[in-house]
């Protein structure tokens, strides 16, 4: 890419374009104080916006509502669309963990998200603090290096990547799940390097002084002092993590049903209920299940909204 | 920044006392840490991306023999292979048209929400957080439930439709409208791409429209003097990210159409996504796959550039002087 720009010192310059891409993520505090936009002067323009908002809203509400109300409908009326059901049925809810392995699955899932978020927050954080900190001979080439495979699509190493891991004779384990994120990711290492590069040196260096090693640096001050931003690369690795069925797909579609992620099992219940083979088949299990799973993201957005989108919006552009 | 300062100091000879040691460029000690510090990244850079690169090419250019392991070296084979074979093009055909559909409508709508969002002063947080949900719901959740939404017969959006006295179309089994459902589907997500704009247009600075207001211009000239030349970098960037997203669509794909490897609209619902998996983890292709990918890559590449070049002639940088 052309925007590999890697001048060093307070304030990085990564591009405009990067500096996009920081900004939907990062959670760096003290925005600056934002002017707000004219907004509508009329009691009439207000409710006029106010209603438009309302009813776009209620369009991208409505799939979750329909999911929920599906969730509780029985066999038979799963296609009624009815807001709200017929004849209740929540049953479905006590029915479905003997229809569907559904415990193993989120449990798989959880697992692999907690390990791929923490081994790249870690991972990548160190890495980060490498670019942010020290100087050493070819720093901004290969920082431009981490730059560039963000751009890098997954299409292109999905094969060799099997392959290697064929070749280390981990195939049927959960470890080419998160294996990569040892090794740190692009994103995430931008991200914190950006938060590195706002703290102030001088506690560094007073850290220095007192004897502290380098990575009692890293380990003592940086990490410590950027939760913030580790809170917000652990939540998003957990959801791509928890979303991810590209991987699940490669990786655990041979093994056993009960070895399946969240996702992997969705796809599994929707072939083995699929109104498409053999009319209305037992759907509302696969509702219950997709809502299951999908409650646990809602719940992560709930705590973690801030980092979600009130760092993004309001994050600041200086300069 | 006083190290920045104390950096450019050159000390003759190296060997600098001890407490300054990392503020002197290029100190062997403190270089050696960096290099440890930033090594796991190396290694994943070394190992699992140039590394699966260019086995990947070496691949492309093989017979891969999935029992022994064996990579034998057979000439453009596979490239031959892959422009003679009508389904690599029938699905770059179908992943170029959702790309060209997908993305502009993305571009707009989550610009158009943006923009109304912006406009609203308390209770903005309320409407980013519920237009931000079906970001948080994984995709094979969205799939699950726009089967059924998005069924001929049944599915709520048609009957949506009918209420205007719309026929609605057979979604998910008409050639035709398989593309566009994906794209609703796409659509239903667009809040991230939103949420950028939202930042990007929260930074406009006031002043400008104000200028602009007494100089007499209405909001559709502001819209797009002001407006739009002060977020050309978001929307830069959102395109060329979106871009690069379509062309690998897959998720969506597989879960309505490819999960039992029968589609019911096969020709129409083939994405290069699906298809290069097919070949790597269905029929083990490998070789044929990999030549797939690095088209898709040069592809990719191409179009990106493309972008770029376009996007510079456009895009507004603070500072820069013209």
């Amino acid at each position: 890419m052309a925007t590999t720009n890697t001048e060093t010192g307070a304030t990085p310059e990564a591009g405009p374009l990067l500096a996009e891409a920081g900004r939907s993520a990062t959670a760096t505090p003290a925005p600056a104080p934002r002017r707000r936009v004219r907004r509508p002067r009329t009691t009439a323009g207000k409710v006029v916006l106010g209603v438009v908002l309302t009813v776009i809203s209620a369009v991208f509400l409505y799939p979750l509502v329909w999911l929920i109300a599906a969730s509780l409908k029985p066999r038979g009326e799963v296609f009624d669309n009815a807001l709200i059901p017929a004849t209740f049925s929540p049953q479905n809810y006590v029915e479905v963990w003997d229809q569907l392995p559904l415990v193993n699955w989120v449990t798989n899932s959880f697992l692999i998200a907690v390990l791929a978020a923490t081994l790249v927050t870690l991972s990548s954080s160190l890495v980060a603090f490498g670019f942010a900190y020290f100087r050493f001979p070819g720093r901004n080439i290969l920082f431009g290096l981490v730059l560039a495979t963000m751009m890098l699509p997954g299409a292109v190493t999905m094969v060799p990547q099997y392959l290697i891991w064929k070749n280390l004779g981990v195939l049927g384990t959960w470890i080419p799940l998160f294996g990569m994120n040892l090794f740190g990711s692009a994103f995430y290492i931008f991200l914190q390097r950006q938060f590195f590069l706002g703290l102030p040196r001088e506690l560094f260096e007073a850290a220095r002084i007192d004897g502290a090693s380098y990575f009692g640096l890293f380990r003592r001050i940086a990490l410590p002092l950027s939760v913030p931003s580790l809170v917000v690369i652990f939540i998003f690795e957990f959801q791509a993590s928890w979303n991810n069925l590209q991987s699940a797909l490669i990786y655990l579609n041979a093994g056993s049903v009960q070895g399946f992620t969240a996702p992997l099992g969705i796809a599994y219940a929707m072939t083995k209920y699929s109104p498409t083979n053999g009319g209305q088949g037992d759907y509302q299990y696969v509702m219950v299940a997709t809502l299951l799973i999908t409650l646990p993201m809602l719940i992560l957005f709930a705590f973690g909204q801030r980092h979600f989108i009130e760092g993004v919006a309001t994050e600041g552009r200086k300069g | 920044m006083t190290a920045e300062s104390a950096a450019r100091i050159r000390r003759p000879g190296g060997k600098p006392r001890k407490a300054r040691a990392h503020r002197v460029k290029y100190n062997r000690r403190e270089a050696l840490a960096g290099y440890l510090f930033i090594s796991p990244w190396i290694v994943g850079f070394l190992v699992f991306m140039l590394g699966a690169m260019v086995y990947s090419l070496v691949i492309s250019f093989s017979r891969y023999n999935l029992a022994t392991n064996v990579a034998k070296p057979a000439g453009v084979t596979n490239y031959q292979l892959l422009f003679q074979d009508p389904k690599v093009a029938s699905s770059l055909a179908n992943t170029l048209f959702y790309a060209v559909m997908a993305v502009p409508l993305e571009i707009c709508v989550a610009l158009g929400l943006a923009l109304l969002l912006n406009r609203v002063g308390r209770g903005a947080g309320i409407f980013r957080t519920i237009y931000y949900l079906p970001k948080m719901t994984p995709s094979v959740a969205t799939a699950a439930v726009f089967l059924l939404l998005l069924n001929g017969n049944t599915g709520a959006i048609n009957q949506a439709l009918a209420f205007f006295g719309i026929s609605g179309p057979q979604w998910l089994i008409d050639p035709a409208w398989v593309k566009p459902s994906i794209v609703l589907m796409t659509l239903w997500g667009v809040s991230g791409t939103m949420v950028i704009f939202l930042a990007a247009l929260k930074n406009v600075p006031r002043e400008l429209y104000e200028v602009a207001a007494l100089d007499g211009a209405g909001p559709v000239r502001k819209f797009f003097s002001i407006t739009v030349p002060m977020i050309s970098g978001a929307i830069f960037f959102n395109v060329i990210v979106l871009t690069i997203a379509a062309l690998q669509v897959f998720d969506q794909a597989y879960m309505l159409f490819w999960r039992d490897q029968t589609s019911a609209s096969p020709e129409a619902s083939l994405f290069y996504g699906i298809y290069l998996f097919q070949q790597a983890f269905r029929e083990f292709n490998f070789g044929f796959a990999s030549a797939m990918a690095w088209v898709l890559f040069v592809l990719i590449l191409l179009i990106s550039l493309i972008q770029v070049r376009l996007g510079n002639r456009f895009v507004y940088y603070e500072g820069e002087k013209r």
